[in-house]
């Protein structure tokens, strides 16, 4: 029998393509909207993630200075100095890697191209932070780091710019009033989470950098890299007293340093997007719901104007569960392939917008099965009222219909 | 000892509505049909011809008095089971056609055998042969809106007849044709009375058409006013 209903339903909806087609506008703009919204947000938040988990999880990046929007004015805050590193190498438990840097900018010179770039002089621990590979070459010796020799490692823009397409290992170029060999290259990282070109960067021993470029042994920056068992915001800690302590700060005065955890950037960042694409879905769900009443509103005009028929119906012999499963079973179809073409819409307009706004083209089953659910019970919901007028229609009454 | 009668109404009245404001349209009928017979049912307007049909039809019910069809009584029966008696035993046609529309002739007529329950096959074989027996067969493919007049009725009588039911009861079937195609429909269902068996019961006004009918049965102000014989089955000279 429910074969039959759905058989007359598919025939009535065929009869009526343009009233059908109007009355599942809503749900296939709806469910797309939801399903569009719903798979770019998590896209973008995947690309996010994605960035971050590039700059390396597990890190902590200590710089002097009170972080952002603290502490503005006063007297400049101190560097930090190679002791301190050996300090935190020795004292705090949990640390994998420690990697000094010191920064500086520098014009790179090389058979009469000019490429200003950033000098980053650290060690190879730099490299065990973070995951880093090597595209060509090898990171530096230790009597390199020692005697703070004049090699480098280049990153993917200052090869490119520099070197143009030619192999830029092992040739010597000229930067800041130094000749240096490259000893490496490195594989292209990408833009950084907040902007800023990662590949803009010559990478050599903290020695070479603090002798022939800042001309002191500060150290600009410290990463630490935290082993996967231990709780960085324990290390952190333990990271803040040790350095408190260094720095002669008492107890009363606030730190002139900021410890950042990259795993919280991470997380506030995600529950960022995550928020926002609930936000994004909330919206498009209302367009769902909308294009429930629709739904309802041309099935209940259609009651009315499919009297007679009704009429026709019950006098054959329909009796009134059949009439009311058929303007059911006619509601549910027409949601369901509302759903469909809302469904495949969406994985057109994805396909088409992943590219554009550079995140990764995703396919969510979740979602999509979730929307197509939705609007199945938007079907029976708002079907269910239609039908119940439709099925307690007076055969008489509704034969004299006019 | 007398037939059963196929139909058989003993004192029923029908009333609509309540209180002051309510009219009596059924006041007592009394009315026995044979199994088998042609009979038109004539009267003016109000005279309670049309609720009479909708009982007989199982489309409504009396107020009081009893309704027997087949030695059964009816007249208490639910909704759900008069619209069963109504698929096993009643055939209907209509006036004003009463087609689906933008459905063609063959699905209109499968309908009945749809809500029956009937594979798919045995639907198509029945519809085409009932569309047959009203001479329709190479139109099975056109829509009501395809069809004239008299051929949209002839797909109706299909319908009514697809499901080889006990009683056709046809409400001025010939009431919105001309003289030439009221004739036709009137052959054909006397024709159908006579090689299939079937109870016919015609509301009409015309005394032209009411001539085809074995019994003709006169409604006056709720009540019968008298039956008289027709002139079986033969158009008057």
């Amino acid at each position: 029998m429910l074969g039959t209903i759905f058989m007359l339903a598919l025939r009535s909806i065929r009869r009526h393509l343009m009233r059908s087609f109007l009355t599942i506008l809503g749900i296939v703009i709806g469910v797309g909207a939801v399903v569009t919204m719903v798979t770019l947000g998590k896209a973008t938040t995947a690309a996010v993630q994605e960035q971050i988990a590039a700059l390396g999880t597990n890190i902590l990046q200590i710089r002097p200075g009170q972080g952002f929007g603290r502490g503005a004015g006063g007297p400049a805050p101190q560097n930090f100095k190679p002791a301190d590193v050996t300090a935190i190498q020795q004292q705090i438990g949990g640390v994998v890697a420690v990697a000094p840097q010191a920064q500086t900018s520098a014009t790179a010179i090389y058979e009469g191209a000019n490429w200003s770039t950033t000098v980053n002089g650290t060690t190879n621990a730099y490299f065990q932070v973070q995951p880093w590979p090597l595209k060509s070459g090898r990171t530096f010796s230790t009597a390199e780091e020692k005697a703070g020799k004049a090699v480098c490692i280049i990153g993917s823009t200052v090869e490119e710019n520099l070197f143009r397409n030619t192999d830029a290992l092992d040739k010597r170029f000229r930067i800041g009033g130094i000749s240096c060999d490259v000893i490496g290259t490195l594989t292209t990282r990408g833009q950084a989470g907040f902007g800023g070109d990662q590949d803009d960067v010559v990478i050599m021993p903290i020695k070479t950098v603090q002798r022939r470029f800042t001309g002191s042994t500060d150290i600009r920056m410290i990463l630490v890299s935290v082993d996967q068992d231990y709780s960085t915001s324990r290390v952190q800690a333990s990271l803040t007293s040790l350095l408190r302590e260094r720095r002669h700060i008492t107890s009363d005065e606030e730190d002139d340093f900021n410890i950042f955890d990259t795993k919280q950037i991470s997380d506030t960042l995600t529950g960022t997007t995550t928020l926002l694409t609930r936000i994004v879905a909330a919206v498009a769900a209302i367009s769902l719901v909308v294009g429930g009443i629709g739904i309802m509103n041309i099935m209940l005009v259609s009651v009315t104007e499919r009297t007679r028929e009704i009429g026709i119906r019950l006098a054959i012999g329909a009796v009134a569960n059949e009439v009311l499963m058929q303007f059911l079973v006619e509601a549910v179809v027409l949601s369901c392939l509302g759903g469909v073409i809302g469904l495949l819409l969406a994985q057109l307009v994805i396909v088409v917008a992943t590219p554009l706004m550079q995140v990764p083209w995703t396919f969510d089953p979740e979602i999509n099965l979730f929307a197509f659910l939705i609007s199945a019970a938007i079907g029976v919901v708002f079907g269910y009222f239609p039908a119940r007028r439709a099925a307690g229609l007076n055969p008489i009454d509704a034969l004299r219909h006019e | 000892m007398a037939e059963t009668p196929l139909i058989s109404l003993r004192g029923v009245v029908k009333v609509y509505g309540s209180g002051p404001t309510a009219f009596q349209a059924l006041k007592g009928i009394d009315l026995d049909i044979m199994a088998g017979d042609f009979v038109a049912v004539m009267g003016p307007s109000g005279s309670g011809k049309s609720t009479t049909m909708n009982i007989l039809g199982c489309l409504d019910v009396p107020t009081s008095g009893t309704f027997m069809f087949q030695g059964h009584r009816v007249e208490q029966l639910d909704r759900d089971q008069r619209a069963l008696l109504r698929r096993k035993h009643f055939g209907f046609v209509f006036q004003g056609f009463n087609l689906l529309a933008r459905t063609n002739a063959l699905e209109n007529v499968e309908l009945p055998l749809l809500y029956r329950g009937d594979h798919r096959t045995q639907r198509r074989e029945m519809a085409m042969a009932a569309l047959d027996k009203v001479g329709l067969k190479d139109w099975w493919d056109h829509t009501p809106g395809e069809l004239s007049g008299g051929q949209q009725q002839r797909v109706a009588i299909a319908r009514a007849i697809v499901t080889e039911p006990t009683v056709l009861l046809a409400d001025e079937p010939t009431g919105n044709l001309d003289t030439e195609r009221s004739l036709e429909i009137m052959e054909l269902l006397t024709d159908l009375n006579q090689s299939s068996g079937i109870t016919v019961l015609m509301v009409t006004h015309e005394a032209e058409m009411a001539a085809f009918a074995h019994t003709v049965v006169h409604f006056r102000d709720g009540l019968v006013d008298r039956i008289e014989a027709g002139h079986h089955g033969k158009a008057p000279a």
